[in-house]
């Protein structure tokens, strides 16, 4: 800026380190509970220093989930929303990137009209569409199944698009050297343009992944069964009616692991998931 | 735009573009026209007869004061969770955009709540706020307010605003941060050899550069708090109390679940389907980065 | 290596003709540069012939085998891009090497054939970079080098050197004549670029709206243009066009004033043409001799001549003088063409009148 005020200065990182505290605060209350013992949280007021608990409570919930609440173990409960997560990121990348590179790199009766109707899918969530989603997947006896827990979330126009846009910043005279120099179309989409949209894959995977991991309601409609469980849908399940029966050290020990990953992936892949987010939304 | 080079094969673009074309038929068209139907439908309990009832059920849902109610919620959650999501990131990210040192730093350290998931999140303040044992209820009782979100319908709201624009502050403040930065500093310079002070620069200059952003946020932060939100609302109040966090998706939900009646559960479907397409044109028609074909 | 053919080829678009029928043969060997404005189908018809671009109408034949239906990797060509087309994720070795890779040449036939190429165009230091670590001189080698590579019937060059600036351009064109030379692949060459087209030709083809108005050696297109286009395209700076009518045998009265000898025997008195003359072929002259008299509004002194711009009945008309003349703006300037390089075109059809 213009001027060169120190407290102007001061007051900026003031003000940030105020929200930065402000987004934080929850995290920190969450892991000290995951922490303690059940009678050090449910004390008043609770400790505001880590307890010696951490490895016992995330043990035990891994192992076989809390005592007064839902037993299903939190270890399942990570490994299905892993896989979750992985399909919907893979298979919307897949499939996004085939049939981008069907309608830009192809004339075809009913182009148009293919496109239209992947354009169309941009506007609704699976929220708006989830009861008669959700037959369609029991009539295709797809309930407590992977493919019922993801299939109808990859049926998303987003990475189509991000992708149509990317191969149209390729240049035409690249197809065409790879033409003369022999290349069929699918050569040319493994030789040329798989490695070229290497980063937009990246940025796109990141954002997909927290997307699959952090699904609700779907996963909440269509798995009955406790093994099939996602870790976001089997916290709630941990919390039992009354207070006295919600051993809160073991919800926030699955909380902390429940956000643990997605927040991983996108601090760890800071720059890509940046990218991907700016460009999922044009 | 188009491209110039296409290659020349009779089945092979059908063969790329099946898997998204089968996923977006079966899962997409088929339940989008059922629900479509079934809007039209009056079934009784047990789904012995059906009738064709034209709007019928249109109508008695805007006859019906609970679903009227929770058009009200929907319309108060999401006003709070945009008014107050953007002006608290739009604040962060003028000061992160100010600092020189550590920007990348404070940077980092606001944008992984996107990463938490709304249920999650929602989970996070509700063992904040817990009546009983909640560290911040033990401070607002400290100062005489009886927070009670479990019984007080205001203190519900006010939780699930809470929760909601806290993970979405990332989001709006990457946005806002990249809208600040992309502003050229010698538009700054200028106004400030004008005379123009700090604030006075802010509003004449930056705000107005920052307009299409803001629409932007503003399309996508209600958005969010219509669809993406029911995640918050069914991990902390369960839409209470007395409905008082009941907002259009959880409704559908609810209904969906409990109440039976598909007709009526179908056709809040498809008022919900004309809102995101409505939004949706909104977006598209006001932004200037159009899909174009 | 081979011979090129084209016989009556033409494009359109629907019902839009863009290219109206070409018909010529490039020798085995020849270097023929495809010359002209934005717009008049050079490019679509090389393309045609690379078979990026499908052929309306007419053949296109290389070697002895008529390419039309042929696939662009069956042609036995090698296109050098405007924009040098190098695939970014590849070092200059794999760039050269892929098109062989295909095709399913041995490691040790692949590598013994870059590696010449890289001799021939200094690119040996080079072959481990990527291109974006590459100068636009040096890309285009590359760009070449993978067309030498493949040793095909022909090279195809689509503007190559329009992307770089003036002083690399003088340089590449002696690097693309010396390849030819160590090579002796047949070569169409595609440019705006007359400059170009006079330095690299064997023979050219001036095409304008879709026609190839004139098909001859540089030379012989610049002393005896077929037409009007022809001779305003080719020639820096551009041929000076006045409109006058006949005026008996071996003269033309120029509109705006003044009479031109010519020695294009004669024109029907009143008929309708245009004058063309060189601004090199004017010289100053008595006023008595004059044929464009006109006061002098510009001087661009170049070193070597000097450019002289008179106004004439509201034209300019251009004149090369020698280095060291150096006319005052503002004066009257008398000038005379030698008669043996006036051209005349008929207004009308803009054809060349010649006895």
């Amino acid at each position: 800026m213009v001027e060169h005020r120190p407290w102007r200065a001061l007051s900026g990182h003031l003000v940030l380190l105020l929200g930065i505290a402000v987004v934080v605060l929850p995290i920190y209350v969450a892991f000290v509970a995951s922490t303690l013992t059940f009678d050090q949280v449910t004390t008043v007021p609770m400790p505001m220093t880590p307890g010696t608990q951490l490895v016992k409570n995330y043990g035990d919930v891994i192992a076989h989930g809390s005592t007064l609440g839902s037993r299903a173990p939190v270890g399942r409960m990570l490994w299905n929303s892993f896989v979750m997560a992985m399909l919907i990121a893979v298979g919307k990348i897949a499939i996004s990137i085939l049939s981008a590179f069907a309608i830009v790199y192809f004339r075809f009766p009913l182009r148009r009209t293919c496109f239209w109707l992947i354009f169309v899918t941009l506007m609704l969530p699976v929220e708006v569409r989830i009861f008669p989603t959700y037959k369609v997947v029991a009539d295709l006896g797809l309930i407590d199944t992977y493919a019922g827990l993801t299939l109808p979330l990859i049926a998303s126009a987003t990475a189509t698009f991000l992708f149509r846009q990317f191969f149209m910043t390729i240049p035409d005279e690249l197809a065409e050297a790879a033409r003369i120099d022999g290349a069929g179309p699918m050569r040319f989409f493994w030789d040329v343009v798989l490695p070229l949209s290497r980063t937009s894959i990246a940025a796109l995977f990141v954002i997909m992944f927290v997307y699959g991991w952090n699904q609700y309601l779907w996963p909440l409609l269509v798995t009955t069964r406790e093994d099939m469980y996602t870790v976001v849908i089997g916290i709630k399940r941990m919390i039992a009616g009354g207070d006295q029966a919600t051993e809160w050290q073991l919800v926030m020990a699955t909380a902390m692991m429940a956000l643990l990953p997605p927040v991983a992936v996108v601090v760890l892949m800071q720059r890509l998931f940046v990218r991907g987010l700016v460009e999922t939304e044009k | 735009m188009e491209k110039r080079v296409v290659f020349r094969s009779s089945w092979l673009p059908y063969a790329l573009i099946a898997p998204q074309m089968a996923i977006t038929l079966v899962f997409f068209f088929w339940p989008a026209s059922q629900a479509l139907w079934q809007s039209m439908l009056l079934q009784d309990a047990f789904a012995a007869k059906t009738q064709f009832v034209w709007f019928d059920n249109f109508k008695d849902l805007f006859a019906d004061p609970r679903y009227l109610a929770s058009f009200r919620v929907t319309a108060v959650f999401s006003t709070l969770v945009t008014v107050l999501g953007l002006t608290l990131s739009l604040l962060l990210a003028a000061f992160a955009d100010r600092v020189v040192r550590f920007g990348a730093v404070y940077k980092t350290l606001l944008i992984w709540p996107y990463a938490v998931a709304t249920a999650v999140a929602a989970i996070l303040f509700v063992f904040l706020l817990n009546p009983t044992i909640g560290v911040v209820s033990l401070l607002l009782h400290a100062m005489g307010v009886d927070w009670n979100y479990l019984i007080n319908p205001t203190h519900a709201m006010i939780l699930v605003v809470i929760a909601a624009v806290w993970k979405q502050i990332s989001y709006n403040f990457l946005f806002f941060l990249a809208g600040l930065q992309a502003i050229p500093k010698s538009l700054l310079e200028a106004a400030a050899i004008d005379g123009a002070g700090p604030a006075r620069r802010f509003w004449t200059i930056v705000f107005p550069l920052l307009s299409p952003t803001t629409f932007f946020l503003v399309v996508v932060n209600i958005v969010y708090a219509f669809f993406d939100t029911f995640g918050i609302i069914d991990a902390s109040t369960s839409g209470g109390p007395v409905q008082a966090t009941t907002t259009l998706v959880f409704k559908v939900y609810q209904d969906g679940t409990q109440a039976m009646d598909l007709g009526s559960s179908a056709a809040q479907s498809v008022i919900l389907m004309a809102i995101v397409v409505t939004l949706t044109v909104v977006q598209f028609r006001f932004i200037e980065r159009k899909v174009q074909y | 290596m081979a011979k090129l053919a084209f016989r009556d080829v033409r494009k359109s678009y629907g019902a839009h003709e863009v290219i109206h029928g070409i018909t010529t043969d490039v020798d085995d060997g020849e270097f023929v540069v495809i010359v002209g404005p934005s717009g008049c189908g050079k490019s679509t018809l090389l393309r045609m012939v690379a078979g990026l671009e499908e052929i309306s109408a007419g053949e296109i034949v290389i070697g002895d085998r008529v390419v039309n239906r042929l696939e662009p990797k069956d042609r036995d060509i090698a296109m050098v891009f405007q924009n040098y087309a190098l695939y970014p994720h590849m070092s200059v070795f794999e760039n050269m090497a892929y098109g062989l890779k295909i095709r399913g040449f041995a490691k040790d036939d692949i590598k013994a054939r870059v590696d010449r190429a890289a001799g021939i165009l200094e690119l040996a230091p080079l072959l481990e970079r990527r291109p974006r670590q590459l100068s636009g001189g040096q890309r285009q080698r590359v760009a070449m080098g993978r067309a030498i590579v493949r040793e095909p019937a022909a090279f195809l060059f689509d503007e190559p050197l329009s992307n770089l600036d003036a002083k690399l351009r003088v340089q590449m064109r002696f690097e693309i004549q010396k390849m030819h030379r160590q090579t002796g692949t047949t070569s169409l060459y595609v440019t705006h670029d007359q400059v170009e087209a006079m330095t690299l030709a064997h023979r050219m083809i001036v095409m304008n709206a879709g026609r190839a108005e004139q098909i001859g050696a540089p030379m012989e297109v610049y002393a005896n243009p077929a037409t009007q286009f022809v001779a305003g395209f080719i020639g820096s700076p551009a041929m000076n066009f006045l409109p006058g009518k006949g005026a008996g045998a071996g003269r033309v009265a120029l509109d705006a004033g003044g009479i031109v000898m010519h020695a294009s025997g004669t024109v029907d008195t009143g008929k309708s043409v245009v004058v063309g003359i060189r601004p090199e072929h004017l010289a100053p002259c008595s006023a008595a001799d004059a044929a464009i008299t006109g006061s002098v509004e510009l001087v661009e002194q170049l070193g070597a001549d000097t450019l002289a711009h008179v106004s004439h009945g509201g034209a300019m008309v251009v004149a090369r003088l020698p280095g060291g003349s150096m006319p005052d703006v503002g004066t009257t300037l008398t000038l005379a063409p030698d008669p043996a390089r006036v051209y005349l075109f008929d207004a009308a059809t803009g054809a060349r009148i010649a006895t």
